[in-house]
């Protein structure tokens, strides 16, 4: 048995430290452990092909870790490193593919070329 | 919503997220005159998951556990919550005066069988409400109305219902309650029948080799249960069961919130059959005279906000069987040759407790700790045979699942334990053996959400009899466009063969047993090892009004090693190591239409080549139908105000040839009549709350002529209640009420 569990821990320990742990205190020592935060802010959009496109424009940038974009609030939830990349950086990237952010609007050539549904600035006509 | 995380990372192991459609349709009312509305957005309240309706109006919607809650807004007209329930639901909203809204109406249809999309293995998911489409009443029952799992009778005596995947029985699958490996050991035989329907909230099937994380015992699939958490099931409910042949059973759930975070559920369960009955005037009884109590009580803490959920169970139960000649009675005629008889008698305890914690900042990362713990009691005998079992077993998992770099990427990694103790006594022989075994897996899934998902496992085990070994699983999917699925899997399972207590047919005939002891394994045989590939496409389209389905697969399972159960000599059964090949090939073609919310009707028609290589030549599986045609319609009437309905399903089985093996009934080569079986029920729904249905199994009839051999001389060598290919009970009619509160 004793010569099963060295593998075993040794399987382990490898794909722990791969984890995402939390730095579990705010003290300076542990500077080498990750730091994660989690944010939300608006951007504009419709529907499905929206929320698939828009997460995938922020899990694209090293660094972002879980990307989650709500339709009805238009709220995008984002856990990423901070150690890694600016925020930015993920606004950059959601309005390149022509969605506008709180802080950075998408070019129109980009916005027009998307699909009909997606269409966000034109309200939908009644 | 944490809640539900913590569920589904820790406790669906299997990856599902199986598709529920909810869809709809939003109109508003002008001059009255209905128009579609376009654009109004449609989400689960406190939720992000929405869409929003097209130009049509019509949106669906994939159902999540965490609500049931529509919320439907739009700008300018007045925002509308609706409960989802699981009926269709037609909803009309009150006018805002100074808008144009008069009236929203919301279809809903919800598929009772749900097949994954983005999952990169072939699962998919039956719900409560399908399993109300059969008679009743226990998990081997519940697969009559679903293409994918066929349901055969194992034996005349017991009339036990016994299921296989892709051609193999039971112990080649994982048959796992909660992830928790369950139907294995002695509880092989009648297991199934110890897992009442109504605790189930739902099953999931995976078809061909599944996942790493519950063990390396999986070859031709996985069939986990999910039963009713006390959190989420009803107060109160009860259901009573009586058939026109004496067979009664009832269930009765309670559950109770005893404070915010922690609720209690009792599950009690008991059912009888005590009416005598030949049909066939061959003396034997032609379904046992039984008594089964089965008793679960289920704890189950949650925490959200700090991410824990824990469930501790425990359950008894107690079953006994009565099996013979009618004119039988134990108490004078047990061990003497006056009349043939047969009792089994069961007590089983199961404890088990699992812990989950979800990191409440990191939402995709989390523990899971499993435990458990049972015990398998079984006295039986068989005319003058005896078979006792009792089988100990611990089962041990812990889980950690986490991502690399982002949500795309995730891995599973754990270890887990698992020790059996047998003790075994066959005829004067005892047998005892202890197996142990642990593991250590790593499970990476690539997932974009889109066109590709791929998911890989490995494993390394250490077992005290099969030694060191390494088990690869792989699954891949792609979409190159939309509504098309393809999907390849191949991996590698191994078990023990349990001979006597997955074979308990033989002792129900007088055949003398031969073992071929030339193995490093239990019993002087070698473990099984096989290999199992997959490929499967799917295709989704619209016509005529309604959805179409179409799904092909194809899977090989390729034994290295089996131990054959050789039933080809005459008076005799053998178990010996395979040598040269042996294979099965399944082939399926299904087709489901699903028309609005009334009509679905699923077609299968399903080819199965398994052979092996026998002491006496390469041979087809003997009963083993070659071919089977599978049609189910559903229909459903529209719910009226007051919620009450009527529900009708229809099920026939076209059931093909099989190979018969050569005794003093059949001769050599022969094959069985091909034969139809019809079961239909019919369900009045007089509100949510209350509902009786009445049904038929065997409405056609068919039975099998002469089910035991040498039925007048039950203590002769040719005596043999096992070779059955059709059912030996003929017509059924059942009614049977549901009552929620």
């Amino acid at each position: 048995m004793k010569k099963l569990l060295t593998p075993i821990a040794l399987i382990l320990f490898i794909s722990f430290s791969k984890a995402d742990f939390i730095s579990l205190s705010q003290d300076d020592n542990l500077k080498e452990v990750q730091k994660t935060e989690r944010t939300s802010f608006v951007v504009k959009g419709n529907c499905k092909m929206c929320k698939k496109r828009i997460e995938k424009a922020a899990l694209s940038i090293k660094g972002v870790k879980m990307a989650t974009w709500d339709i009805p609030s238009n709220m995008i939830d984002i856990i990423y490193d901070v150690k890694k990349i600016d925020l930015k950086d993920v606004h950059d990237k959601i309005s390149s593919v022509g969605h506008d952010t709180d802080k950075i609007k998408a070019r129109d050539d980009v916005y027009d070329a998307l699909p009909m549904c997606c269409q966000y600035r034109t309200e939908p006509i009644h | 919503m944490i809640k539900y995380t913590l569920t589904t990372l820790l406790f669906t192991i299997s990856l599902i997220h199986a598709q529920e459609i909810v869809s709809g349709k939003i109109l508003y009312k002008l001059d009255e005159t209905s128009y579609p509305l376009e654009g109004a957005s449609i989400y689960w309240l406190d939720t992000d998951e929405g869409t929003i309706t097209n130009f049509s109006g019509n949106f669906s919607i994939e159902k999540i556990p965490e609500s049931d809650l529509l919320i439907i807004s739009h700008v300018g007209f007045l925002t509308d919550t609706l409960k989802v329930k699981s009926v269709p639901v037609v909803h009309f909203l009150k006018t805002d005066d100074k808008n144009s809204l008069d009236e929203v109406t919301v279809e809903k249809k919800r598929k009772t069988i749900q097949k994954s999309y983005l999952a990169a293995q072939n699962i998919m998911k039956v719900t409560s409400e399908e399993l109300l489409k059969a008679a009743c009443c226990n998990l081997s029952e519940s697969f009559e109305t679903n293409p994918t799992i066929d349901v055969n009778f194992s034996d005349a005596l017991t009339g036990t219902k016994q299921i296989k995947m892709l051609g193999l029985e039971g112990p080649y699958m994982m048959i796992s309650e909660e992830n928790i490996p369950m139907i294995r050991g002695a509880s092989q035989a009648y297991g199934l029948t110890f897992i009442p329907g109504t605790w189930i909230e739902s099953i999931q099937i995976t078809k061909g080799v599944g996942s790493v994380v519950n063990g390396f015992e999986s070859i031709s699939g996985q069939i986990n249960t999910e039963l009713k958490k006390p959190f989420k099931d009803l107060p109160f409910f009860i259901n009573l069961f009586g058939s026109q042949m004496g067979r009664f059973e009832g269930n009765i759930h309670l559950n109770k919130k005893v404070y915010d975070r922690l609720s209690v559920g009792f599950y009690i369960h008991a059912n009888n059959n005590n009416e005598k009955i030949d049909q066939n005037q061959d003396s034997f009884l032609d379904r046992p005279l039984s008594t089964q109590i089965n008793i679960m009580n289920r704890w189950q803490y949650t925490n959200s906000e700090k991410g824990l959920v824990s469930f501790f169970t425990w359950r008894w139960m107690q079953d006994q069987k009565q099996m013979g000649v009618l004119d039988f009675n134990p108490l004078q005629h047990l061990g003497s040759t006056t009349f043939w008889g047969s009792e089994i008698k069961t007590n089983r305890l199961d404890v088990s407790f699992k812990a989950g914690y979800v990191f409440p900042e990191l939402p995709y990362q989390s523990f899971g700790f499993q435990s458990a713990f049972s015990t398998h009691d079984q006295d039986s005998y068989y005319g003058l045979r005896i078979y006792d079992i009792y089988h100990e077993s611990l089962y041990k998992n812990l889980l950690f699942s986490s991502i690399i770099g982002n949500t795309m990427n995730k891995f599973k990694v754990g270890v887990n334990f698992n020790y059996d103790r047998y003790v075994e006594k066959v005829d004067n022989i005892d047998f005892k053996r202890i197996d142990k075994s642990m593991g250590t897996f790593f499970e990476y899934t690539f997932n974009n959400n889109d066109d590709i998902s791929f998911s890989g496992g490995i494993r390394f085990d250490h077992h005290n009899r099969m030694g060191n070994f390494i088990t690869p699983r792989i699954h891949f999917r792609y979409t190159p466009f939309e509504n098309f699925v393809f999907r390849i899997s191949s991996g590698s399972g191994r078990k023990t063969a349990n001979i006597f207590a997955e074979n308990q047919k033989m002792f129900g005939t007088n055949r003398l047993i031969n073992i071929t002891k030339n193995g490093t394994g239990a019993y002087g045989l070698d473990p099984e090892i096989a290999w199992n590939y997959g490929l499967s496409v799917m295709k989704n389209f619209r016509l005529l009004g309604g959805d179409f389905e179409l799904v092909v697969d194809y899977y090989i399972t390729d034994f290295k090693n089996q131990v054959l159960i050789d039933w080809e000599e005459l008076n005799r059964i053998s178990f010996y190591n395979l040598e040269g090949k042996s294979s099965s090939k399944s082939f399926q073609l299904g087709l489901d239409y699903k028309y609005k919310q009334f009509l679905s009707i699923s077609a299968a028609y399903k080819d199965y080549v398994i052979k092996s290589n026998y002491n006496s030549g390469y041979l087809l599986k003997p009963l083993q139908p070659r071919k089977i045609f599978f049609l189910n319609t559903s229909l459903e009437s529209l719910l009226n105000g007051n919620g009450s309905q009527w529900k009708w399903d229809f099920t026939i089985n076209f059931i093909g040839d099989q190979r018969l093996v050569k005794t003093i009934r059949d001769s050599e080569n022969q094959f069985s009549p091909k034969y139809n079986l019809f079961n239909s029920q019919i369900t009045r729904v007089f509100s949510d709350k209350f509902e009786i249905y009445l049904g038929g199994e065997n409405i056609g009839n068919y039975k099998q002529v002469n089910p035991i051999i040498d039925s007048q001389n039950p203590f002769s060598l040719d005596f043999d209640s096992a070779q059955i290919y059709a059912p030996i009970f003929g017509r059924m009619i059942y009614s049977g009420l549901r009552l929620k509160l």
